[in-house]
């Protein structure tokens, strides 16, 4: 509840702009992937969302630096925060439910297995399996070879789980005043997580050119390209954030006490850290 | 109904004491206020209850939904697969197998007829069945979901592409039982009814030999030498009954989702390019391939009908022993 | 009223006496000029009162919009055979007009009341994250623009049902299906943005003094709503995204051929699409439990039992959704599951009623619009109830499901239901809104003409599913006439009777009977504390409350 005065921001261009980004982001991909022109659309809008976000924020730094945000502000940024990466969190929950659904229920009724195994009769000739490697339709080719766990998608893990705590070093430099520490560990952060993109990037090409794992690939491929992919999606974010960050470290925005944009970068990656890890499981290993 | 009554009953209970407040305790009538708010007795009883209600319920529903999830001994086997937008009916080990479309015509659809009793829920072939034998259903789907759907034998069961799922039910009176498609299918979705004709035994088993038979003879008559008259004719038939749903009575289609087929390029032009259409459809899209829905016969005058009729007048016909030959292989 | 474009709302410190300074506007946005008028004011505001007019103003909009294609559809079905529009058209207008209800007219009119009243509610200056609030409203007329827009593109607009079940909705959608894919992402997105905030705000923004437990119910029910929101819409946002794939990249999430299934697209929708209809329903009971103890003039009847019972429905409703996928050919063990959780449901949902009642037992009632509002929801909310259990019993639904009688239960929750609430809190708060009291024969001729419609329209449903009318049909067998007819002419009394409410509103925001500050007797919360119509900046000194009550120093 209430202590000290709660900041009020006036009326903003920043809202409107950001819907119109938005807007022409979408319309432009959908326009590209239905009729293959406006690529030029989409690549305005993403642009457009990612200046806004910039001059959002700059906003928000100002206010938070020339101390307009008490206590009750910074733990109305924290709920906001926090939900909203309990939001991603069930965006990836579908996406895993997806995943077990199809092994634990679809592709054994496909073979004759369980309540609804009479579905074999459909397709005489299929064998459930995980990986699967051969799709109960012939004109759907699956994977030649999947990728082993214990080879990038280890070393990746590794990456992650480093990152994870190297960015804690890095937070509790922060918090306790040495900010040479911070940002060093900090930078080695984002080092970790570009070292990270750029394994994913090798083994997609892997993948995608030599194993015959695409996203065509049947299930199989889907829900691979699926899970990864949104997950890459998110580190590429996290490391763009973690770079702003490091940039704010180094200008001196954070104090020992006040530094909320930093851990909300950190819940962030660890987030994506954690999802990882039940992606390394799920996905490579089981 | 049951249900609806026990809900009936509840309903009675609580309106009654709501209007009996609305009625003697309202403020013209100078009602002055309680101020109770809170009685933990009578929200735990009024907890209580319904959950019992509600297991009362439950119990007879479980034993019904049990009995109905057991198809195991069944003396016949339908395989049914839904199309956009007819029913496919299968005797599994019978070879008897046909499809059953709408027989309404367009006129009456269209208002420009009287519409007949059975309006919308008449087909040209029904499925036919004995009574008094547990009959399975395999239902399944070639393109989008369908739900095969007979009130009277309380049998809803959704066709899904690529899965089976299995119903049943035992017919104790002959006669005609009419239904129709309950899921959302597309375009022709509120045309695709299903009509069933129950027979006693004997007469089925009859039937059925008939059947088998004319399955036979109609694939010897796909050996002979057809004339373009005859395929013209049936032809007809079958566009009407199958195609004009897409490509319209007259083939001009509604592009761009339903090409016309009048001066197409593959109608008019190589003739394989249009057998391959019609056998295998076109994946990806609502043309489906009709390979096991028609017989060769059907086929191939369906494919000489769309090549003369609508002015497309190429001249050229197709033998149902050329098509039966490509289905083989 | 302050003109300053940026406040600082100074907070009486409850705790050790330590005020903060009074800062001026001014200096903190220096060279903004000053607070734009006109269009401007309306795309640039972060006022929770500005951005709540937006929503309530965008959902009427779509309620007519929407509105109009239910009576497209029920001018096709007046008679048996086809009249005015082809089947594929008669689809679309299916889809949308359940899509634009859905997410169009009765989502954004919640917001829109959560908007405008938790903040006074619960004495908070404005919502916890203005901008962001902003952002989230005008993020729906560009979902809706481009979702109406695909109705004039080639191949027409989606026409699979607003359930949208794949492969119908992709391998065999036309081609805009990618586009209405887009504008439910955007959508969606606005939801969760929006719940986030009113989340923060409830949690983080109520006034000293005021314990989770003083909170009134609509706060609470919209608290747990919004869980409900940040829960379910990014389920919805992966599944449509799935289709997006499946449409556009070839893969086979939903086709058995690569090793999918279609049923796996719907437990992904109905993990999202049940709780949905609690979304639309949780609100309501929120509003009506406002209502019904303002104008029984005694307080609500078990609090905390209400409190309880909302919860349990939230996460109840997280394990029933397979009961709209009976007929999916679904293992028999998960059948009994979902029947037994969904019949389970009944008893929360019966201890609000059995509350409403008991309030309104050995009260003093009187009949102003919001209460006779209030009354027809919970009359015609319980019968939609009812038919929702019979549904719920499995082997029952087998004959109901994809009937009209599915439609008539849903209509009963939604129609009567949801948007009779959204009536009854619009009409409760609109003095607040305006200042002044909205015309009372006008509003008593909408309510019973909207009674009389809505049943004309819905009952008969009933009957025409019970004979085997299956739903999403655009022509019918010659037996269900009658009933069509007579659901065709409640329609269009219901749909007319609307204008009525149009013009009630328009009046009273241009005049009418002066409302004071609690502007109905009987009424105790919070936003009846601040004068009416409520200036653009409330709560900038945080009252002090007690019990819910403000104590004045
Ligand atoms: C606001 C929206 C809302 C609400 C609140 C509900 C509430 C309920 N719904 Fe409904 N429902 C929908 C919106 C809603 N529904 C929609 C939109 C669809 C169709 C979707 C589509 O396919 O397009 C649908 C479909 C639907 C189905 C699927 C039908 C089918 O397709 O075959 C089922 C089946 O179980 C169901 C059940 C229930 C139940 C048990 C409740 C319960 O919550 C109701 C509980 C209330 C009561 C029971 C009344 C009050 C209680 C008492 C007075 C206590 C005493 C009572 C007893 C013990 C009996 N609903
Ligand atoms: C969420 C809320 C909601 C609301 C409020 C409504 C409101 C109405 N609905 Fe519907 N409806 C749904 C949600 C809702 N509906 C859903 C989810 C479906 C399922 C869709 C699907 O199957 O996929 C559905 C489906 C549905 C069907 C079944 C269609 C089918 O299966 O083919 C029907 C049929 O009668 C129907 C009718 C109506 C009517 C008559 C109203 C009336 O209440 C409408 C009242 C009308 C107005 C408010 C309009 C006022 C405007 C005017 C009077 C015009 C004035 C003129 C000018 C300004 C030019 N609805
Ligand atoms: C469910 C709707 C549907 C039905 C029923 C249907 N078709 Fe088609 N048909 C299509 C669609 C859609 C295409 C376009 C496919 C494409 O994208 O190339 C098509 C294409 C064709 C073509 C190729 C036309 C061209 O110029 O490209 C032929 C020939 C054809 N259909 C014949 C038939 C015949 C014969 C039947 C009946 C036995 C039939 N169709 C039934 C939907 C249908
Ligand atoms: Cu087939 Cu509906
Ligand atoms: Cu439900």
């Amino acid at each position: 509840m209430s202590s000290g005065s709660y900041y009020v921001p006036a009326h903003s261009a920043w809202p409107i702009l950001g819907v119109l980004a938005v807007g022409s982001m979408m319309v432009g991909t959908g326009i590209w992937m239905v009729h293959g022109s406006a690529a030029w659309l989409s690549g305005i809008g993403l642009l457009a969302v990612m200046l806004v976000m910039a001059g959002w924020f700059r906003d928000v730094i100002h206010e938070s630096m020339s101390g307009l945000y008490d206590d009750q502000m910074d733990r109305s940024f924290r709920w906001g925060m926090g939900w909203f990466i309990f939001s991603e969190l069930m965006f990836f929950a579908a996406f895993f439910g997806a995943l077990f659904y199809v092994r634990t229920f679809a592709l054994p009724w496909l073979d004759g297995e369980g309540a609804k195994g009479v579905t074999a009769l459909l397709w005489p000739d299929f064998t459930a399996s995980w990986p699967l490697m051969n799709p109960p339709d012939a004109s759907i080719s699956g994977p030649k070879e999947v990728l082993s766990p214990w080879q990038l998608p280890l070393a990746n893990t590794l990456l992650l789980v480093s990152s994870s705590i190297t960015l804690t070093v890095a937070h509790e430099g922060l918090k306790m005043g040495y900010r040479r520490t911070a940002r060093n560990w900090l930078a080695g952060t984002v080092g970790l997580g570009v070292c990270f993109l750029t394994l994913q990037g090798i083994e997609y090409y892997e993948a995608w050119h030599h194993l015959g794992l695409t996203l065509q690939a049947g299930v199989y491929g889907g829900t691979f390209f699926l899970l990864t992919g949104f997950h890459g999606l998110h580190v590429t974010i996290g490391t763009l954030i973690l770079a702003v960050m490091l940039v704010r470290v180094i200008r001196g925005h954070f104090s020992t006490e006040h530094h909320f944009a930093f851990e909300a970068a950190a819940w962030y990656w660890h987030f994506v850290d954690a999802v990882w890890i039940g992606l390394f499981l799920f996905v490579y290993v089981f | 109904m049951t249900i609806f009554w026990i809900c009936v009953i509840i309903g009675v209970v609580v309106f009654g004491i709501m209007g009996y407040s609305m009625i003697r305790h309202r403020k013209s009538r100078g009602a002055i206020p309680a101020t109770f708010h809170e009685n933990t007795r009578i929200e735990i009883l009024w907890t209580i209850i319904p959950l019992v209600i509600l297991f009362v319920m439950a119990v007879p529903a479980t034993a019904t939904l049990k009995d109905m999830y057991d198809a195991s001994e069944s003396a016949l086997d339908i395989k049914v697969t839904g199309h956009q937008w007819r029913w496919q009916y299968e005797y599994l080990g019978e070879n008897v197998a046909f499809t059953s479309s709408l027989a309404t015509p367009r006129e009456q659809i269209n208002n420009t007829s009287e519409k007949g009793e059975h309006y919308l829920l008449e087909v040209d072939n029904p499925l036919v069945l004995p009574i008094n034998r547990k009959v399975r259903f395999l239902t399944t789907s070639a393109d989008v979901i369908h739900s095969w759907w007979v009130p009277d034998f309380g049998v809803k069961k959704d066709a899904i592409p690529g899965f089976i799922n299995e119903a049943w039910t035992r017919i104790d009176t002959p006669g005609t039982y009419r239904g129709q498609c309950a899921e959302l299918c597309g375009k022709d979705h509120g045309f695709m009814p299903v009509v069933v004709q129950a027979l006693p035994e004997a007469e089925f088993d009859e039937w059925l030999v008939a059947r088998k038979a004319e399955a036979e003879a109609s694939l010897s008559d796909a050996g002979r030498d057809w004339g373009l008259e005859e395929l013209m004719e049936k032809g007809e038939k079958t566009y009407a009954t199958i195609c004009a749903a897409c490509h319209q009575p007259n083939g001009q289609g509604m592009p761009p989702a339903f090409p016309s087929l009048v001066g197409s390029a593959i109608v008019t032009g190589d003739m394989q390019a249009h057998i391959d259409i019609v056998i295998n459809g076109k994946a990806g899209t609502p043309m489906a391939a009709f390979a096991d829905v028609l017989s060769p016969v059907e086929l191939a005058a369906v494919i000489t009908y769309e090549r003369n009729a609508w002015g497309n007048d190429t001249g050229e016909l197709v033998q149902p022993a050329v098509i039966k030959e490509q289905l083989s292989q | 009223m302050a003109s300053d474009k940026s406040h600082k709302a100074v907070l009486q410190a409850s705790e050790g006496g330590t005020s903060g300074g009074e800062y001026s506007s001014a200096s903190q946005h220096a060279g903004h000029g000053a607070a734009p008028r006109g269009m401007m004011r309306w795309l640039l505001t972060t006022n929770h009162k500005d951005i709540g007019t937006l929503y309530l103003i965008f959902s009427l909009t779509m309620l007519f919009i929407g509105g109009i294609m239910a009576l497209v559809i029920r001018t096709e079905l007046f008679q048996p055979g086809l009249q005015m529009v082809q089947p594929e058209f008669f689809n679309q207008m299916t889809t949308m007009h359940g899509l634009i209800m859905v997410f169009g007219a009765i989502m954004p009119a919640f917001t829109g009341l959560a908007n405008w009243m938790i903040p006074l509610q619960i004495g908070a200056p404005d919502m916890a994250l203005p901008r962001l609030n902003n952002f989230s409203f005008w993020l729906l007329p560009v979902a809706f623009l481009l979702l109406l827009s695909t109705l004039l593109m080639e191949g027409g607009g989606p026409n699979f049902g607003w359930t949208f079940y794949a492969p119908l909705s992709t391998t065999y959608a036309p081609p805009s299906t990618s586009f209405f894919i887009f504008s439910l992402h955007i959508a969606g997105i606005s939801s969760i943005l929006g719940a986030i905030n009113i989340i923060a705000t409830i949690l983080n923004l109520r006034a000293p003094g005021m314990r989770m437990m003083d909170m009134p119910l609509f706060v609470w029910t919209w608290l747990i709503t919004a869980f409900l929101l940040i829960a379910v819409m990014p389920v919805l946002a992966g599944a449509i995204t799935m289709m997006l794939f499946d449409i556009n990249f070839g893969t086979s999430y939903f086709n058995a051929a690569g090793g999918g299934d279609p049923v796996l697209f719907q437990h992904l929708f109905w993990f999202f699409g049940h709780p949905e209809v609690y979304i639309m329903i949780l609100p309501a009971f929120g509003i009506v439990s406002a209502i019904v103890p303002t104008f029984s003039r005694k307080r609500l009847f078990g609090y905390a039992s209400m409190v309880y019972a909302t919860g349990s429905i939230a996460i109840m409703s997280f394990l029933v959704w397979a009961h709209h996928m009976f007929a999916v050919g679904l293992p028999l063990v998960a059948e009994l599951f979902f029947m037994y959780t969904t019949m389970l449901i009944a008893v929360p949902t019966g201890v609000k009623v059995f509350n409403w009642i008991a309030t309104m037992f050995r009260g003093s009632i009187s009949f102003e619009p919001p209460m006779l509002f209030a009354i027809a929801f919970i009359v015609q909310f319980t019968i939609g109830g009812f038919s929702g259990l019979m549904l719920a019993i499995a082997p029952a639904d087998f004959q109901y499901h994809d009937t009209y009688f599915v439609v008539a239960h849903f209509h009963y929750v939604l129609v009567p239901g949801a948007l009779f609430a959204i009536l009854a809190g619009v009409y409760y708060w609109l003095p607040k809104w305006t200042g002044f009291y909205p015309h009372e024969g006008l509003s008593k001729w909408h309510f019973w003409l909207s009674v009389v419609g809505v049943n004309l329209t819905f009952f008969p449903m009933h009957f025409s599913g019970l004979a085997g009318m299956p739903r999403r049909i655009p022509d019918y067998a010659l037996q269900f006439a009658d009933f069509n007819m007579l659901s065709s002419l409640g329609a269009f009394l219901f749909g007319f009777s609307q204008l009525l409410f149009l013009v009630v509103i328009i009046k009273c925001a241009r005049g009418g009977v002066r409302a004071p500050a609690c502007a109905w007797e009987g009424a105790v919360d919070l936003e009846w504390s601040v004068p009416s119509p409520a200036p653009l900046h409330t709560f900038e000194v945080p009252p002090q409350t007690r019990d819910g009550q403000i104590v004045r120093p």
